[in-house]
């Protein structure tokens, strides 16, 4: 019998099932992020898994990493931590819409602006989904929720946009309607210095779809493939032709000093002058 | 050699003690009177190549020393009143995830913003039950500048030992306190470090029986692949609902402490082999309580002073020992009756027990105290 290819990264045994639901997207941007380990060689041992809370981040326990699951909001602090002390680490942040840009939203912004050499994997599924269908940050004015049942009065982020302002080096989007293109983004994102983000849009059909009568999870896969233009393309359009389309692609890429670098010449210079 | 003999504040000693145990990381946010530790330890920090990160707030602060500490480090952070506040969710993390590390409170007048710039002794029952949940609790409160150094080297030995954080109590008192010290040479004092596994990593259980107190436990990125959550969870570090599994974490976080009182606890008295009248206190105001006791003895009282030393776990059997013996118990503190409640528990004996109290921002004044000395003598 063959294995699966992912196989050998995940924890088999105690670990599975998992708690995603059919037709939730995360399981897709798992598969990506392990296939574009495998793709670039790296080391399992040298790579540390880091969420928060919320649905993506339970991520952490079913891949073969070193991997640690925090608090709701602060897992780009304690990576910020893991990294600046162990530089040579691979550092992958999950996280999702709310544990991202709400309550974690500070640390977000700042881990950019300080360029903390981190690869953030945003998985946005524009909902609360562990605790039921809140609206999130992402959720778009209008949208229903089990908070917001009525719909939001509230505008949402961009966090691609959020993240360049405030200086990260690397920021794309993809949709797990595309996972060979998720697969390339987050390959890229990985061998970028500095702060890197990918946003990769994950459908909700349990809570989400449901509440905004999305319909299947299949339907909002389906919408995702009619609604998708790459950046490039979108370029060529006039806005009106862009609105509710999702723009995937590479937004950002510059060639950055990642902070952890930038800190090594601190001790250099704080050395020679000891 | 020659000594190395210095003046210092409580704050700075507290920076000296944890680079003299070995502290290569620090992660916080200014916060007054707590700012000096951070101060010194960025620029100490990068020249024994450590590193010092100051973050957006004291959350960020705290989650950085975690992560740092799961990757290995020997990690503290520094804060006050509002900052412990904002500590308080992961504080917890640290237990149950069991992860050392030091936090400092330097107290400051409360509640809220409360009075930045003056000492207080009111984050007691803060530092014990401030995050949520059943969890064993260490703190350790220096009642002078060299106790600030030798109790951080102390809080960075049983947070490596106990795999959890250390709480140092300090507060503004003694933080901003000047007063000579010698700084320990080289080996003068243990410092612990927490053994490596040596296991093949399929054997390795980050928290197997044994690892608790004392045991080897592994680092982020050190060949051994495990978990850590937040989440009540396995002997593997895996999320668990299993009755059996929740009950077997709780008893072992519950078991650091109790049973190892006799290691963690420390008590210091004086003139208590006659006493007839004891005054507790701890921190900045047993100083005060110190001159007080030795005033009262200058009149001819019996008076003793007993200062805790571990503040958590309490020394719950100490001080009925002295309240099975004396007349008179003085609880001298700058709060309103924090440490008070917890003499009143252990006091089974119908002493009598005499608050001596100030919370208007300044420090106790030796007089206060030997007026309640001599009340207390008639």
């Amino acid at each position: 019998m063959r294995m699966h290819p992912s196989y050998e990264m995940l924890r088999p045994g105690k670990k599975f099932p998992h708690v995603w639901c059919p037709g939730c997207g995360h399981g897709i941007v798992q598969g990506a992020i392990i296939r574009a380990v495998q793709k670039l060689g790296l080391p399992r041992d040298e790579m540390v898994m880091v969420s928060g809370i919320g649905c993506s981040s339970r991520m952490p326990v079913y891949v073969d990493f070193n991997s640690l699951h925090t608090a709701h909001g602060r897992a780009i602090a304690f990576a910020t931590g893991v990294k600046l002390h162990n530089p040579k680490l691979h550092v992958i942040v999950i996280t999702g819409d709310g544990d991202a840009l709400a309550i974690g939203g500070n640390h977000f912004i700042h881990a950019a602006r300080r360029n903390a050499d981190l690869t953030v994997i945003l998985m946005n599924n524009n909902i609360y989904g562990m605790t039921g269908g809140q609206y999130s940050p992402t959720t778009p004015i209008g949208k229903r929720a089990s908070t917001a049942p009525y719909g939001t009065a509230e505008r949402d982020f961009d966090p691609c946009a959020l993240a360049q302002a405030a200086g990260a080096a690397f920021t794309a989007r993809g949709v797990v309607y595309n996972a060979v293109e998720l697969e390339k983004l987050i390959e890229t994102a990985l061998t970028r210095k500095g702060f890197s983000l990918v946003e990769a849009i994950s459908p909700c059909p349990t809570l989400y779809g449901r509440l905004n009568k999305e319909g299947s999870a299949v339907k909002m896969l389906q919408w995702q493939k009619a609604n998708t233009v790459n950046v490039k393309a979108a370029e060529k359009l006039p806005p009106d032709q862009l609105n509710g389309k999702i723009i995937t692609g590479v937004f950002h890429d510059v060639e950055t000093i990642p902070y952890t670098q930038i800190y090594n010449q601190i001790i250099q210079r704080a050395q020679a002058s000891k | 050699m020659s000594k190395d003999i210095r003046l210092l504040q409580g704050n700075e000693s507290c920076s000296l003690g944890a680079i003299y145990a070995g502290c290569n990381f620090f992660g916080g946010y200014p916060i007054t009177p707590s700012t000096e530790i951070a101060e010194e330890m960025a620029l100490m920090l990068p020249r024994e190549g450590g590193r010092f990160i100051q973050m957006e707030d004291e959350i960020a602060g705290i989650a950085t020393v975690l992560g740092a500490a799961a990757a290995g480090a020997k990690a503290m952070t520094a804060t006050s009143g509002p900052g412990f506040s904002l500590m308080m969710e992961l504080l917890g993390y640290g237990c149950m995830a069991e992860i050392p590390c030091v936090i400092v409170n330097v107290q400051r007048g409360g509640p809220s913003t409360g009075l930045p710039t003056k000492g207080a002794q009111a984050d007691v029952m803060q530092a014990r039950w401030g995050t949520h949940g059943d969890h064993p609790t260490i703190a350790l409160c220096p009642s002078s500048v060299e106790e600030s150094f030798k109790l951080t080297v102390r809080a960075f030995n049983l947070a490596e030992k106990f795999r959890m954080p250390v709480i140092l109590l300090l507060d503004e008192f003694i933080g901003h306190m000047r007063e000579k010290m010698e700084i320990p040479g080289p080996g003068e004092m243990e410092i612990y470090n927490h053994p490596q596994p040596t296991c093949q990593p399929a054997a390795y259980l980050h928290y197997g029986d044994g690892s608790s107190v004392g045991g080897a436990y592994a680092s982020l990125g050190s060949g051994y692949r495990f978990n850590i959550t937040g989440l009540t969870h396995d002997q593997h570090g895996f999320p668990t609902g299993r009755a059996d599994e929740i009950q077997w974490k709780m008893d072992r976080l519950r078991a650091k402490v109790e049973d190892h009182l006799a290691e963690l606890i420390e008590v210091d008295q004086e003139f208590m082999d006659d006493a007839e009248i004891a005054v507790f206190s701890y921190g900045g105001a047993a100083r005060t309580a110190q001159q007080a006791v030795r005033e009262a003895r200058a009149k001819g009282i019996k008076a003793g002073l007993v200062r805790p030393i571990t503040l958590w776990p309490f020394p719950n059997q100490a001080l009925a020992e002295v309240l099975r013996k004396v007349k008179t118990m003085i609880v001298a503190e700058i709060s309103q009756g924090q440490l008070l409640g917890e003499v009143q528990r252990v006091n089974q004996f119908h002493t009598k027990v005499v608050p001596v109290q100030r919370y208007d921002g300044e420090m106790l004044t030796p007089t206060e105290v030997v007026n309640a000395i001599v009340e207390a003598a008639k």
